[in-house]
């Protein structure tokens, strides 16, 4: 199913189809132990995690499946989670790579406005 | 390109358990596995199951296969519907 997805209809919306691994979950139970299983429709509804190199949860993000995800926020969330984990900073909302980053501590306390002003 | 190949003979296991992961004695359920879940600065729950990949076909993957690289796992309701 997935490869004649792949060759059906992916590959003339990717050059070469996506690259990266389709895997199946029949019976539901990998989207159970991740909470996404909807036993009712018997299908794993849109859950997304991003897991960093230790292999811990870093983000998660589940919709029931009228709607579709906006990957430019993955991305966003992705390069955030990357930026903390090298340098040790935090990131305010809607942070995007460049911008003015937080050094959390007692210094900080009360004086978020005075550093970031989006 | 090689040739595809596969490798989906036998079934997948599906979650695997820290408990079945470490070889250690005393039985944790399948459903206090689904209880401790998925959780934000928890360990992801590995598993394994059958995957196509482009260029390399069908073959058996677990998601630890992947430890040490930044992981984004999607699930979707089915094939032919958008992501």
């Amino acid at each position: 199913m997935h490869k004649i997805w792949q060759e059906q209809e992916l590959s003339r919306m990717v050059e070469g189809g996506v690259p990266f691994p389709m895997v199946s979950d029949p019976g539901g139970r990998i989207g159970a132990a991740y909470g996404v299983y909807d036993e009712a429709a018997g299908v794993d509804i849109r859950g997304r995690f991003i897991i960093d190199p230790d292999f811990v949860i870093r983000a998660m993000e589940v919709l029931t499946p009228e709607v579709g995800r906006n990957p430019e926020e993955l991305i966003r969330q992705l390069r955030a989670f990357q930026h903390v984990r090298a340098t040790g900073e935090v990131t305010p909302s809607g942070w995007q790579p460049g911008q003015t980053t937080l050094k959390p501590g007692p210094a900080l306390v009360g004086r978020v406005w005075e550093v970031w002003k989006p | 390109m090689a040739k595809e190949q596969n490798g989906c003979v036998k079934p997948a296991r599906g979650p695997i358990l820290p408990a079945e992961r470490t070889g250690r004695q005393g039985e944790t359920s399948r459903e206090e596995a689904v209880v401790v879940g998925a959780r934000v600065g928890r360990e992801a729950v590995d598993f394994e199951a059958h995957a196509y990949i482009r260029g390399e076909g069908f073959k058996t993957i677990k998601l630890s296969d992947y430890r040490g690289k930044w992981i984004v796992l999607c699930f979707y309701p089915g094939d032919f519907t958008f992501v």
